[in-house]
């Protein structure tokens, strides 16, 4: 396993963030990362490239294993040789991701130069490959270019090109395409589902686009308030989601077979952290389903088909019914922790 | 509906061009943001208008809410031209003629509680406020009443456009411009939005021109579409869940993400870039990037003119249905 996090725990002052999150990304593989804003996904993101610490975030517990080396507790000065180097961070916004008064060259040049030790020209070429494989017409000629005379996309691929200028073993992309238009969405998708495969590395796709999800993962993680809802294969999740918020996130892709009126959103908005309860299910306040248990008993990670998901009430289980397993007696003393 | 008995807007060969540059030895430059754009919108119906960034989409909206002035063209409300309308009359019109706008974070004041926001459209015309129009408002697009005296910053994104929303229904308006309310909002927010403007245009009896990039959104939301590209419209569809028959159409219809994991590898993304609008080549715009154009489509500039059946296309070889 390339990357493998298991039970990340996290606060910021004296408020947790994330709790209990563990998933984990193989080469070749695509895990998508998904949730509404305020569920912890890029947190998570900074977590794994150590830049957490920068914003005052401390890990109180869990492991975060990159190839065989334990990143949590890693000194900054050895974090330093990994970030960029082994593990890249593609970041939402492409316009402020670039230094405005440096060619794009040069900022291209400056990772192949401090990670691989290129010198000047070497890295230009190395530089201007990349951007052709990133089937930027001209690279040459482009690299020459600033920032502000590159369109959103382009800019974009360029801080892609940035994170595979040292030739990075993982990628972390925090909503690579959130900015861009829907056609330059496709493009940018499909190069990095490319990559992943022509250049076996594993690639963590941070987005709240389920439609993104379906189409270039492999592994599929739901955030919700901080804590994972369901993971699984991406197939079981789309078609037969068994935790209530992955439902309604799916629910909430217009298409044009639905019926007017069909596409509702889920009511309410994700709870801020000072709100999180420890002993419920954070995601019950908006949830049809909920009930007594779900406002007082953690829902743990159980395995439904090959996902994992915590729920009291999952969906496609509904013989069971939520009103006869709440009143099961030991249902209320199951692992609470 | 292609030809309304009474269309509540209509517009006749709407064209804007934007002058840049220009000084001491250096020639200014010209670009047409919007090409003589017809359009007929009937009382309730919704109109979407799609296309990327940059295809004149929002210049268009600002151009039929009269913020911006047209360079050629003609703008009838209510059968009234308000082409050059000013002062009172604008303001008149303003009042049926209203406007949501994409950033919810920057078209509200921040120092502007959101009763302070939602009273201004009419100290703007020098009215007094209604007795509870503020909480009828906020009842309206499903904010609690406490909002009333909380400032933007201290609500989230969905809750701010709500508001947006609210101050453009203030004076009960028949026509809304909304210009891609939900582009900087979660997908459960966006989805929360579109069902409250569903809601209030079956209520209100409201008339939506809907500026979108999504067209899977559109196809959704909106009985007609309109597709737009490099200021030109390029597709017109009556039925907006038909195939599409302008290439473009069929382009933007293929980016957009189906949430089925089987209709995988589908995607063909469209390559290349859009030409500057300031240098654009002599025949159809969309022709350099166009897998169907022909050695006439460089030449030549396709009209608006071709039937499909399902409404017009300006393309010389249209995908036939």
């Amino acid at each position: 396993m390339l990357l493998d996090v298991k039970d990340l725990s996290l606060r910021i002052g004296a408020v947790n963030l994330l709790d209990r999150v563990s998933f984990s990304v193989d080469r070749g593989q695509v895990l998508g990362l998904v949730g509404e804003s305020g569920s912890g996904k890029s947190l998570t993101a900074m977590a794994l490239t150590g830049l957490v610490r920068r914003i005052g975030g401390i890990v109180t517990g869990g492991t975060i294993t990159f190839d065989g080396q334990e990143l949590t507790g890693l000194k900054e000065s050895a974090y330093r040789k990994l970030r960029g180097k082994r593990i890249a961070f593609i970041t939402q916004n492409p316009m402020s991701a670039l230094d405005a008064l440096k060619t794009i060259g040069d900022q291209v040049d400056q990772v192949s130069r401090l990670h691989l030790g290129l010198g000047r020209k070497a890295a230009r070429a190395h530089t201007v490959d990349i951007l052709t494989r990133l089937r930027i017409p001209d690279a040459a000629t482009v690299a020459h270019a600033y920032p502000h005379q590159l369109s959103g996309g382009m800019k974009q691929r360029m801080v892609i090109a940035m994170a595979l200028a040292a030739d990075a073993d993982l990628i972390v992309a925090d909503e690579p395409t959130t900015a861009l238009d829907v056609t330059v969405q496709a493009q940018i998708v499909m190069i990095l589902a490319d990559l992943v495969k022509k250049r076996d590395i594993g690639l963590i796709l941070i987005t709240h686009d389920m439609g993104v999800v379906a189409q270039i993962c492999d592994q599929v993680c739901v955030l919700y308030a901080g804590r994972i809802a369901e993971s699984g294969p991406v197939g079981q999740i789309m078609e037969a989601p068994r935790h209530p918020y992955s439902a309604a996130l799916i629910g909430c892709i217009p298409r044009d077979d639905m019926a007017p009126g069909a596409l509702k959103g889920i009511p309410g908005s994700v709870p801020s952290a000072a709100d999180y309860g420890a002993e419920c299910c954070r995601f019950a306040s908006r949830c049809a389903r909920a009930d007594h248990r779900c406002t007082t008993l953690r829902p743990e990670m159980t395995p439904h088909g090959q996902a994992l998901v915590a729920c009291h009430h999952p969906l496609g289980s509904d013989l069971a019914g939520p009103r006869s397993s709440f009143l099961t007696p030991e249902g209320a003393h199951v692992q609470s922790r | 509906m292609s030809n309304p008995v009474d269309p509540i807007l209509s517009i006749e060969g709407l064209t804007r061009r934007f002058t840049t540059g220009g000084g001491f030895l250096r020639a200014a430059r010209s670009m047409t943001a919007v090409r003589a754009v017809d359009l007929r919108v009937a009382r309730g119906d919704i109109v979407g208008i799609v296309g990327e960034s940059g295809c004149g989409k929002s210049t268009f909206a600002r151009l039929a809410m009269r913020l911006i002035e047209p360079s050629e063209g003609k703008i009838l409300f209510e059968g009234r031209d308000v082409t050059h309308a000013r002062g009172r009359s604008l303001r008149d019109l303003r009042k049926k003629l209203q406007m949501v706008f994409q950033d919810p974070y920057s078209s509200l004041d921040p120092r502007y509680t959101v009763r302070d926001c939602l009273e201004e459209p009419f100290r703007a015309v020098g009215e007094k406020v209604p007795a509870g129009r503020v909480e009828t408002l906020l009842d309206l697009v499903g904010l609690a009443r406490s909002f009333a005296d909380t400032y933007p910053h201290q609500m989230s994104g969905g809750q701010r456009q709500r508001v947006g929303i609210a101050r453009a229904l203030a004076h009960q308006p028949d026509f809304i411009v909304l210009d891609e309310p939900t582009a900087s909002l979660d997908v459960s927010i966006q989805a929360q939005i579109i069902a409250l403007l569903q809601d209030l245009h079956a209520r209100a009896g409201l008339t939506y021109l809907f500026i979108s990039h999504d067209l899977g959104l559109v196809r959704y939301f909106c009985s007609r579409i309109m597709v737009m590209y490099l200021g030109s419209v390029v597709e017109v569809m009556e039925d907006p869940k038909a195939a599409p028959c302008h290439p473009y159409t069929a382009a933007l219809m293929a980016s957009s993400f189906s949430p089925d994991p089987k209709a995988r590898a589908e995607i063909v993304p469209l390559e290349g870039e859009i030409p500057s609008p300031f240098n654009l080549p002599p025949g159809c715009p969309f022709a350099p990037r166009c897998p169907r154009a022909l050695p006439r489509c460089q030449q030549e500039l396709p009209q608006l003119t071709t039937a499909t059946g399902n409404g017009r296309v300006a393309c010389f070889n249209p995908i036939e249905p």
